[in-house]
């Protein structure tokens, strides 16, 4: 093993779950208790029915995340599961932030918005509301040229992450062999 | 096709199941399941409490290898539940627990006995449901049995609304097997990995196998004695491993970790190859993760692929069942000669053959280890043991040899006091014709004592050994050893055990001298019913060999020496070595 397989870092799992009340408590529930340390976490639909895509951000090494992968897998509704760490994945953000931005220095403002590609959703007499989506990196670094103007609001979702390349994130995997169908569900 | 109604559609599909028996305890919110009783194939055994009737269902899967099951209602009948759950979860036990719930609409209001009981056992169950549908009935619960017997066993709840037990439905039953998407207990093993393991073995001089609960729970007695036979590698049992492998076997080592023999640890520390079977290194079992097995590589076995890695870094980590990796293993292993091996061990053996308390001379006193010994010779080896925890059962994990699976229950991960007389009427519902044994500390008993009156009214057999020391015995050790002998809130004024006995209409004896214990069991042997032995044992005696909380696994608190002056009450040891999480 090398040393980055080892080392302990921020990583991306995709994981398909049925759609079901109470799954998502489940998955947080098993977070909690053997300790991982959730950073990200965001649910959604998927082009499926019945089946919710979770993307989860946590701090582990890589014995961490086998067992993690490991633990997830052992709830029931949990359909599939893939850290994509090591993938080549987007990973994407969103942010709406609304920033002081008076007459005077909301050129300015715009200016660093061109630069960052966020755009201004929203102009009331005082401020700008601005929607971006990138990288965490990348929402870090306008959130920081922004601060000094005054950030009068801010809300920030979780990562969502997809494998890049033609083919779906639930290939089959390698102790689970389990993978989606063209039809929506699940077979070894 | 006939309409059911719910509470017929639960008893249909626990007669389909091959439910035999069913512990529970009525109340508002499974009333019309209550009702529903008086058509079904199934015996009910009424208990005094909820943890009685988990512990119950416990007891009896691990005596038959079924999946037991408890009933209970809503709010208090269904948290009374609990610590039975999780006692089941802890030592991987398929369980089904029944509760009731107040009706659908009433939900989320608080509700008179009303408890969102999902959600409390979510961590301590493998999986739950709540149905609210008398349509969804017969599917669930029909998952709830696949899951809880499959993979790795464990509990499973069933949270069924009032109304879906009242409304009617008509009764479904798919003829294939229970589909469930993301529900995969087995697992496929490589040959390339039976291969390694194989060759990891044929390297090793100083092979040690490990078994645990898996080798009982996967039934592979007769594989694992082919293995020991074919390669003589020798054979460390964990607690809940003990009778999954001979213990009159000449090369079953004993017990490991904390209470095990100062043979088996210092053998595993002197190691070079552990094989682990179905176990999880638990803390008890490996003393000092940093120093633990140092010299060995680790193949470790388990069906559940979290458990590799989890606390010991496994150098081979085989997913599966144990039966099926030893039936692969076994054509690839030869026999080994491994005597330079086995005359180490012979060697540590030797030294703790003089500590221990059967050779020492007769003091006229009654000790526990007197006592079990006893009760092994007197039932020939061949009782089914429950006990509960504590000192008597680490003593009766030493003294008492099984030699055969499912012989021994206890309460091994939680650590549940209380755990012992009901999963012994569980244990004896499985199995009427077997010699069931309660043997049970005078605190523990009294945490699960009201069961005596399920013995009574539902005729049960069972003989019931207090080892009485007056004592929380166990905790009563640790304070001597580790908290300067301050008895804090150890010792115990108890009931005379005989007359509560007798209380309930049954017998109750008391053995206060070692000369009295064959009188004893024979007299209990004898009885139709339940009978209750008041043993009064040493009071301040401790369990020995000892690896304090945290410490080495080798650095063993010993036996006095009967040649050494060493006093049991003060041991040589700094006091506290303790982790905090004790």
């Amino acid at each position: 093993m090398t040393d980055s397989k080892q080392k302990s870092m921020s990583r991306t799992f995709i994981t398909y779950v049925e759609d079901r009340p109470g799954v998502l408590n489940r998955v947080v529930s098993l977070f909690r208790r053997r300790g991982y340390n959730i950073e990200s976490l965001t649910v959604g639909r998927t082009a499926r029915p019945e089946v919710s895509r979770i993307t989860l951000v946590v701090e582990a090494d890589a014995d961490m995340a086998r067992r993690i992968e490991a633990n997830l897998y052992k709830l029931v509704n949990v359909l599939y599961v893939e850290d994509v760490t090591a993938s080549a994945a987007i990973v994407r953000e969103m942010a709406l932030i609304k920033v002081h931005a008076p007459n005077g220095k909301r050129a300015e403002v715009l200016q660093l918005c061109e630069v960052f590609r966020a755009r201004a959703v929203d102009v009331a007499p005082d401020t700008l509301c601005l929607e971006i989506t990138g990288t965490q990196d990348k929402i870090d670094g306008l959130i920081d040229v922004l601060r000094p103007f005054g950030i009068v609001e801010m809300v920030r979702t979780g990562a969502v992450a997809m494998v890049r390349g033609a083919g779906e994130a639930a290939r089959p995997a390698p102790d689970r062999a389990l993978r989606l169908t063209d039809s929506g569900t699940i077979a070894a | 096709m006939s309409l059911m109604t719910g509470a017929e559609v639960v008893w249909e599909v626990l007669a389909r199941e091959g439910v035999e028996v069913v512990f529970g305890y009525p109340g508002g919110a499974i009333m019309p399941v209550y009702d529903a009783l008086s058509g079904a194939r199934v015996r009910h055994i009424l208990v005094r409490h909820e943890q009685g009737a988990a512990h119950m269902a416990d007891g009896y899967a691990r005596a038959s290898g079924k999946v037991g099951v408890c009933m209970a209602t809503s709010g208090p009948g269904a948290t009374n539940l609990v610590t039975g759950i999780a006692n089941a979860m802890m030592d991987s036990v398929p369980i089904v627990c029944i509760t009731g719930q107040v009706a659908s609409a009433l939900l989320g209001t608080d509700a008179f006995q009303e408890v969102d009981i999902t959600g409390v056992t979510l961590p301590i169950t493998k999986h739950n449901y709540l149905v609210t549908s008398a349509d969804e009935i017969a599917g669930t619960l029909r998952e709830a049995f696949f899951i809880a017997r499959s993979g790795r066993p464990g509990p499973v709840l069933v949270d069924i609304s009032k109304d879906a037990q009242q409304h009617t439905t008509e009764l479904t039953w798919p003829d294939g097997p229970v589909v469930l998407p993301g529900y995969r207990p087995t697992y496929t093993i490589a040959d390339e990995t039976i291969a390694r393991a194989a060759e990891l073995i044929a390297r090793s001089q100083r092979p040690i196998i490990l078994a645990g609960h898996g080798v009982v729970a996967s039934g592979s007695g007769a594989l694992l004695r082919d293995l020991v036979d074919r390669t003589g590698i020798p054979v460390a049992s964990t607690l809940l491993g003990l009778g999954g492998f001979a213990a009159t076997h000449p090369l079953s080592l004993g017990m490991m970790g904390m209470h095990g023999e100062a043979w088996v640890n210092q053998s595993i520390q002197e190691a070079d190859l552990l094989i682990a079977l179905g176990m999880r290194f638990d803390d008890r079992v490996t003393g000092k993760l940093e120093s633990y097995a140092r010299g060995a590589r680790k193949i470790h076995v388990d069906i559940d692929p979290s458990e590799i890695g989890k606390l010991v870094k496994a150098d081979l980590g085989i997913v599966g069942d144990v039966a099926e990796v030893l039936s692969r293993l076994l054509p690839r292993v030869d026999f080994r000669d491994l005597t330079p091996w086995h005359e180490r061990i012979r060697e540590l053996k030797g030294d703790s053959a003089v500590r221990d308390i059967q050779t020492l001379p007769p003091t006229g006193k009654l000790h526990a280890a007197h006592v079990i010994h006893d009760l092994y010779r007197l039932t020939s080896g061949e009782a089914l043991v429950v006990t509960d925890v504590g000192q008597h059962q680490m003593w009766e994990a030493q003294y008492y040899r099984h030699d055969h699976p499912r012989r021994l229950i206890t309460s091994g991960g939680l650590g549940t006091m209380g755990f012992a007389l009901p999963a012994a009427i569980g244990a004896r519902a499985a199995r009427p014709d077997a010699d069931v044994w309660v043997v049970v500390g005078d605190g523990g008993f009294q945490m699960t004592a009201a069961e005596l009156s399920t013995c009574a009214q539902e005729g049960i057999k069972l003989n019931v050994a207090i080892i009485n020391n007056g004592y929380l015995g166990m905790v009563r050790q640790w304070q001597q050893f580790f908290y300067d002998g301050r008895y804090m809130a150890t010792p115990l004024r108890n009931p005379d055990f005989v007359k509560l006995a007798e209380a309930h209409g049954l017998r109750g004896l008391r053995v206060s001298r070692r000369e009295e214990i064959e009188e004893a069991v024979r007299t209990a042997q004898a009885d139709p019913g339940t009978v209750v032995i008041d043993f009064r044992v040493e009071q301040e005696d401790s369990v020995y060999p000892m690896v304090p909380s945290g410490a080495d696994l080798a650095d063993m608190i010993r036996r006095p020496s009967p040649s050494g002056s060493a006093s049991p009450a003060k041991p040589a040891v700094s006091p506290i070595v303790e982790t905090s999480d004790d």
